[in-house]
């Protein structure tokens, strides 16, 4: 399997899906320690990105990036929008114009889009948000790619567990950034919104790589 | 769900076309980005000034565009913060040269996309400063929660600097007047029933028929706890009670008192709560000078009001006082 442009297109649309198919279960999680609006965010914002892609053709799997960090900074609104907006950003920054994606290329963009959501929101770990995610997704890619035998595939699919693994870990934690932080202990015993649709997002990209 | 709405997802742009029929003397509503200027600007030598953050509170903030108010409104999803590629055109549109001021509510969305959008506006060569409102008393502003949360104060914030752009203060005395409203304004709320956002079609809390929740945000989020419903003056002493020791306020001093409608709760109920307050004010020593009764800042169909003190000196109160034209505050015009 090579990460191209094919790939990444394929990523996002499955990353649509997914948002479609978790719009009303997002929208619970976000009702319990939010405002409701989370998976009708993501939602929208990523239906506007298929819309993009299909218009522009991006030529590089950096481009499809670039694309997406700039639609759901502009469509997704919250502080979702412009922490994945500014995650893909750094991404596909730190992608460049490469047409295809070796293993620790992608584990460098996948610590620049955590680097970046950290930078934009000013979360820690062990705040319950989206960094619980992203962290150990990113440290995990980091260790597959380190691996020599390490196969973009296994990249992904390293990502995508830690980071599922990781918003399974918000569940007892109390909040403290984000409009979750409000609630106080309250916050305990829920899963955080953005932690489950970064999971997703992660999911998705082993999925378009299979 | 029982609303008047044609299709939950075209709530805000139906909403907002037709604010912009029923003023369109005062405003000029742009589609596509949505952001809504005073039919005027920019005003020649005036600093503008620009707010929005999620629809569902109306009037803010598009009710406050106008004369001696804001400049520009620009209004997100239903409780959820507009973009930067809607804040940027709305910045610029409103930029005489004389720079731009945003006044951002402290919720973790609204600052982020604000942020965001001051970035592109200053690569652009606007002059841009940023008064972060954050008068929520119920939340303790440490590292362990995003901070006070900007609620009913912003409104007073919004009038009182545009008071101030209006008489031609420059950029940074524009924004210090409105840092210092922010910080001489302590606000805090109370939620009878929940609300429904369109799209979520269901209430965005649960409380029990019996059960109140104090210290909630403007969209009914949580804030400090649950309890049994109580009466009026019950209600209004525990909200009063941390604004007025937070605040400091004293013997002698002068205060705005501001009680506040979430958009449920009938004019004849907040005029109740303003009686209780302005007796517990008067026992305190201290005097209202000026006060503000309504639904200014809502929560949707949420029932529940929040009570907001600000302490006034001379200058806050002229400013005050000073002449406003827009859909939702008139006076001196």
């Amino acid at each position: 399997m090579v990460l191209d442009v094919t790939w990444a297109v394929r990523w996002l649309t499955l990353c649509a899906q997914a948002m479609a198919e978790h719009r009303v279960w997002l929208i619970e999680l976000d009702r319990a320690i939010g405002d409701s609006d989370h998976g009708e965010n993501m939602d929208r914002g990523f239906q506007a990105v298929l819309e993009k892609l299909a218009e522009a053709q991006p030529e590089t799997p950096g481009a499809a990036l670039k694309l997406t960090a700039m639609t759901l900074m502009s469509k997704v609104g919250g502080a979702a929008g412009p922490l994945y907006g500014t995650a893909f950003l750094r991404a596909s920054t730190a992608l460049g114009d490469a047409a295809e994606i070796d293993p620790a290329r992608l584990a460098d963009a996948l610590v620049a889009a955590r680097d970046g959501i950290v930078a934009r929101g000013k979360a820690e770990s062990g705040d319950k948000t989206m960094v619980d995610a992203w962290t150990p997704a990113a440290e995990a890619a980091q260790a597959a790619a380190a691996d020599g035998a390490g196969t973009v595939l296994g990249v992904l699919v390293a990502a995508a567990e830690a980071a599922e693994a990781g918003a399974v870990a918000t569940d007892p934690l109390v909040a403290r950034k984000g409009r979750a932080s409000y609630l106080g202990e309250r916050s305990a015993g829920h899963r955080d919104p953005g932690a489950a649709s970064s999971a997703l997002i992660l999911r998705a990209a082993v999925g378009a790589a299979a | 769900m029982k609303k008047l709405i044609n299709d939950p997802r075209s709530v805000v742009d139906e909403s907002v076309e037709g604010f912009g029929l029923a003023h369109a003397g005062l405003v000029t509503v742009t589609a596509d980005p949505k952001y809504v200027t005073r039919k005027d600007a920019p005003v020649a030598g005036k600093v503008g000034l620009v707010s929005g953050g999620g629809s569902g509170h109306e009037p803010l903030h598009a009710g406050f565009v106008g004369l001696g108010m804001l400049d520009a409104a620009v209004p997100g999803a239903v409780f959820t913060s507009p973009t930067p590629d809607q804040i940027l055109p709305a910045t610029l549109a409103v930029n005489s040269g004389a720079g731009v001021v945003h006044i951002v509510k402290n919720y973790t969305g609204d600052v982020l996309n604000f942020e965001t959008a001051a970035e592109l506006a200053q690569a652009e060569g606007v002059d841009i400063r940023t008064v972060l409102v954050n008068d929520d008393v119920a939340v303790e502003d440490s590292l362990y929660t995003a901070g006070r949360r900007g609620v009913a104060g912003t409104v007073l914030v919004e009038k009182i600097a545009g008071a101030a752009a209006e008489r031609g203060d420059n950029l940074d005395a524009v924004a210090a007047i409105g840092d210092r409203v922010n910080s001489n304004v302590r606000t805090m709320g109370v939620a009878l029933t929940p609300c429904t956002v369109p799209h979520a079609g269901t209430p965005s809390f649960d409380l029990a028929e019996d059960e109140i929740e104090i210290g909630i945000g403007i969209h009914g989020e949580p804030g400090r706890h649950k309890i049994p419903m109580e009466n009026a003056d019950g209600i209004t002493d525990r909200l009063l009670d941390p604004v007025l020791s937070d605040l400091g306020i004293t013997g002698g001093e002068k205060v705005l008192l501001f009680v506040n409608g979430m958009g449920g709760t009938p004019l004849s109920e907040l005029y109740i709560v303003y009686r209780r307050a302005a007796q517990v004010i008067a026992e305190r020593g201290a005097a209202v000078e000026r006060s503000l009764v309504g639904n200014y800042i809502t929560a949707l169909e949420m029932q529940g009001c929040s009570i907001s003190v600000l302490r006034l000196d001379d200058e806050l109160t002229r400013l005050w006082d000073a002449p406003v034209h827009t859909a939702a505050l008139r006076w001196g015009v």
